[in-house]
């Protein structure tokens, strides 16, 4: 009797075990094929516009033939001006909260701000830029974007910066101090050097995250239909003609629109997978 | 009996080079140090030894206040060297620290090329020339006996040395400063035999031109390359004297417990 | 010249002959004293980028009240309750877009919660050591794609299939259920809120996923070990162990997610449908603040119009920045007691 309970029971708790872990399964599957459903649609409706004049022609008015390459070198000189403002930011302000903060208010307090600041909506950082700078100058611009993404990737170069810094064993530090080395020496020779893939890396992913960002860049560098090389003028950019033009009734720039999602896309996940690989083989 | 007595006679008659006067040492409230008096003399090699927890590291860590890196750890009393008290807050920790140089219990090379990690404490002090600094190079890596493993590839990482290796370059690192003493923090404890007896022989090598202070947690190292031997236990310094007289025929009952084994 | 030459060292070092002249004793201070200048010298400067990273959240929300000003003046509080939306009368109110926002969140996480609860699950339990790795990338990779990529995606592959074949299902099962029935009226257009809420979610999963796997695999093995000898099976182990164990974190991990959803702008641009009301239905369209703020913004003329667009983004920062700071102060707790325990 009582062994047959023993058994109803154990039954009983097996099959909510399985089906825990099988919704478990299922879920993971789920976002399995969320991951390759978006890269395939990717791919399919991307392959088709991606054509050599992608790269050497502006976008086009609807309805003629054209390409992204406005679009593609203004992506990639405010995308580079942010991370050359960002990086020395991050790297710097890093460095204080893993060598110098352990006492005081300053560095827990800035690690707190700089968390909230990496997961905060990115539109308002346009909006910040806007504010502060687009109308006080009052045309929008490639320098407004440049900074409105600088804004962006600061945190995220804070904090690997800081999480590297403290992987570095203490004894690294003690062995050039105990040489007569000087504190700044000790940080920028031994031990910001022991963890340079680990900090490249940060920067790399921070490149990753500023090329895909759209919402800071609608209403600081705005966008430009034509070539444009100055950077006190709006100047066009992936993201926002991806924007423009999927939305737009034209066919030819919906099909423009996915080949530079595919571009952005598989170049984001490049960089993503590459830092990943090699930061691992020297993690090792 | 006069053998004996000549040899210590030969050891003793050295000038003091450190002087450790009423040294109490605090990691906040916890008092590490307890009231240390000792002299270290003049290019002798002085061992520490005692059990885990009794001060011996921390003792060699107020030599050079590698302590001052962190907050919260603070040392009383006096440590004279060349006449001056090292724990004034008026001494340069940095010119301190050239002065007195230390090798860690795991090699810490620099991650940069063999040569580079040499030549990292030399700059910091000296403009040398190339030539001049080659020199150098070689001649450190010559005294800490690694020079012909290393010769032909000093543009190669420390990091692709041997563990033996590695700690000998970072003896070499630290000799390459020109030092007056190198304090040595159990080197040898995460080396093979092999490296250890190569560390060993290196010292009895150093030890005509520096002061040497070693840790040890291995009893016969500290009788294989000592000559004044500190017996230390729960922050106390409890015996000091020459090593071969420690060992032999210690003068507190707690020092023989402890190296004949019956400690604990 | 070594430190002995240098005449560093005083006392009687016999070992080289040195040459200690005054002018190598100075240059030796003078080296001294510029080291103490470059220490400090670096010291403050790295301290001055870490309060330019606090000086950077003073800034935005400064920026940002002065700019919303115009419309707290003439409106008052009046305009977090006021469902009026016309850029021509120059009446604004905040209330459709907050409740386009906070809707559009709430779908995202009732979804996105139990998927990334499983996935991380799997990942941690379930999932065999040679496939940890591919697929913790895997999911971390969808993390990555840009959000513009899953609006478009939202817009064009998603949200047809949806209205095709999903909508008319809730209407024809769940229609009829009183109350939850209405949620499920209209016309099954593909996209407007509901969608926006699903794709949304497929964003912040990954979010999710990522924070409550890392806190799972904090768990002490020894811990779980000692329930599994018991006879536990893993659903109770996860259950009983785990899921006390790491409580805080899973909820840090799901409100950051939350933050992430509230404040995201381009992928529910794209499906919301940016019409800015309040219906009864899920699947009518309606419009968030980010979505508001990103379609009109850069027309938007002088006058009340900009005023307030940066009022209602202010207020998206604050619920975000409340939301964010509850987030991470659960997981500082974790963090605290997993030092404690160790």
């Amino acid at each position: 009797m009582s062994q047959q309970a023993e058994s109803t029971l154990y039954r009983r708790r097996i099959m909510i075990n399985r089906v825990a872990l099988t919704l478990s399964l299922v879920a993971m599957a789920a976002g399995m094929v969320f991951l390759l459903w978006i890269l395939a649609t990717l791919v399919v409706k991307g392959v088709g516009g991606l054509n050599l004049a992608v790269f050497t022609q502006t976008t086009p008015p609807p309805g003629s033939a054209g390409g992204l390459l406005n679009a593609i070198f203004g992506s990639v000189v405010m995308v580079g001006i942010g991370t050359l403002i960002a990086t020395p930011v991050g790297i710097l302000a890093g460095v204080y909260l893993a060598e110098f903060g352990k006492s005081g208010w300053i560095a827990p307090t800035t690690r707190f701000v700089n968390d909230i600041l990496l997961s905060a909506p990115s539109i308002i950082v346009g909006l910040f830029v806007y504010t502060v700078y687009v109308a006080h100058v009052k045309h929008f611009s490639a320098w407004a974007g440049a900074f409105a993404l600088a804004i962006i990737a600061v945190p995220v170069i804070v904090r690997t910066t800081e999480t590297m810094l403290l992987l570095v064993p203490n004894s690294l530090r003690e062995a050039a101090s105990a040489l007569g080395a000087p504190e700044w020496k000790v940080v920028t020779m031994v031990a910001l050097r022991a963890v340079r893939s680990g900090v490249i890396t940060g920067i790399l992913l921070a490149v990753a995250r500023i090329s895909g960002e759209t919402a800071p860049l609608l209403f600081t560098a705005l966008n430009n239909q034509f070539w444009s090389s100055n950077l006190n003028a709006p100047m066009a950019n992936l993201p926002v003609v991806i924007f423009q033009f999927a939305m737009s009734p034209f066919e030819n720039w919906v099909e423009l629109a996915w080949a530079g999602a595919m571009l952005i896309t598989f170049s984001v996940l490049a960089i993503n997978i590459v830092t990943r690989v090699v930061f691992r083989q020297r993690g090792n | 009996m006069n053998a004996v007595l000549q040899s210590s006679d030969i050891l003793i008659n050295a000038p003091s080079k450190i002087s450790v006067r009423n040294l109490n040492f605090f990691y906040g409230s916890f008092q590490g140090l307890k009231n240390i008096n000792l002299e270290i003399l003049d290019r002798r090699v002085t061992a520490f030894i005692g059990p885990s927890g009794c001060g011996k590291s921390t003792l060699l860590r107020t030599l050079n206040r590698m302590y001052d890196l962190y907050p919260g750890q603070r040392a009383e009393g006096e440590i004279i060297m060349n006449g001056k008290n090292v724990l004034d807050k008026s001494q340069d920790l940095n010119l301190l620290r050239a002065k007195v140089g230390m090798v860690f219990q795991k090699p810490t090379p620099f991650p940069m090329s063999i040569y580079d990690n040499i030549a990292f404490g030399v700059k910091l002090y000296e403009s040398l020339s190339k030539a001049e600094m080659d020199e150098r190079v070689e001649w450190a890596l010559n005294k800490a006996a690694i020079w012909g493993e290393v010769k032909d590839k000093l543009k190669q990482s420390g990091l692709s040395l041997s563990g033996g290796q590695q700690q000998r370059l970072c003896i070499a690192r630290a000799v390459a400063v020109k030092p007056e003493v190198v304090l040595l923090d159990e080197p040898t404890s995460a080396l093979d035999p092999i490296s250890t007896a190569k560390v060993e022989e290196l010292l009895h090598e150093l030890k005509t031109e520096y002061t040497i202070a070693i840790v040890t947690h291995n009893m016969q190292q500290a009788a294989r390359v000592s000559d004044f031997t500190a017996y230390m236990y729960l922050g106390d310094l409890v015996e000091y004297g020459i090593t071969d007289e420690l060992f032999i025929k210690p003068k507190r009952k707690e020092t023989e417990d402890y190296i004949t084994g019956r400690f604990g | 010249m070594s430190l002995t030459e240098a005449g560093l060292v005083v006392g009687e070092s016999k070992r080289e002959t040195y040459v200690s002249t005054e002018q190598i004793q100075k240059n030796i201070a003078a080296r001294l004293a510029r080291q103490r200048i470059q220490d400090a010298a670096f010291r403050k400067v790295t301290l001055g980028f870490s309060l330019f990273v606090l000086a950077l959240l003073a800034a935005i929300i400064f920026s940002l009240v002065v700019g919303a000003y115009p419309v707290f003046e003439k409106s008052g509080f009046g305009f977090l309750t006021s469902r009026e939306w016309n850029p021509v009368t120059n009446d604004f109110g905040a209330l459709n877009a907050i409740y386009g926002t906070v809707v559009t969140s709430i779908i995202a996480l009732l979804i996105a919660f139990p998927v990334s609860f499983g996935i991380a699950i799997f990942l941690t339990e379930l999932c065999p050591g040679w496939l940890k790795r591919p697929l913790g990338t895997a999911i971390e990779l969808l993390a990555a794609i840009p959000s513009i990529i899953y609006g478009m995606w939202g817009l064009f592959v998603f949200a047809p299939l949806f209205g095709q074949y999903v909508q008319p299902l809730l209407t024809k099962y769940l229609g009829g259920v009183p109350i939850l029935g209405a949620l499920f009226q209209g016309a099954p257009m593909g996209i407007g809120m509901l969608s926006a809420g699903i794709i949304l979610a497929v964003m912040v999963i990954p979010f999710i996923a990522s924070v409550m796997r890392d806190v799972f695999e904090i768990v002490p093995p020894v811990l779980k070990e000692s329930a599994y000898g018991l006879g536990a099976t893993t659903w109770e182990v996860v259950r009983n162990i785990v899921l006390p164990y790491t409580k805080a974190g899973v909820v840090g991990g799901t409100m950051l997610g939350l933050g992430r959803a509230l404040g995201e702008t381009m992928a529910v641009t794209f499906v919301i449908g940016n019409t800015p009301k309040i219906a009864a239905s899920l699947f009518e369209p309606g419009a968030s603040i980010a979505s508001t703020i990103a379609n009109e913004f850069a027309e938007a003329g002088d006058g009340g119009h900009i005023s307030a667009l940066i009022a209602i983004g202010l207020i998206l920062f604050i619920i975000t920045l409340i939301v964010l700071s509850l987030a991470k102060l659960l997981l500082l707790q974790l963090a605290k007691g997993e030092g404690a325990r160790t």
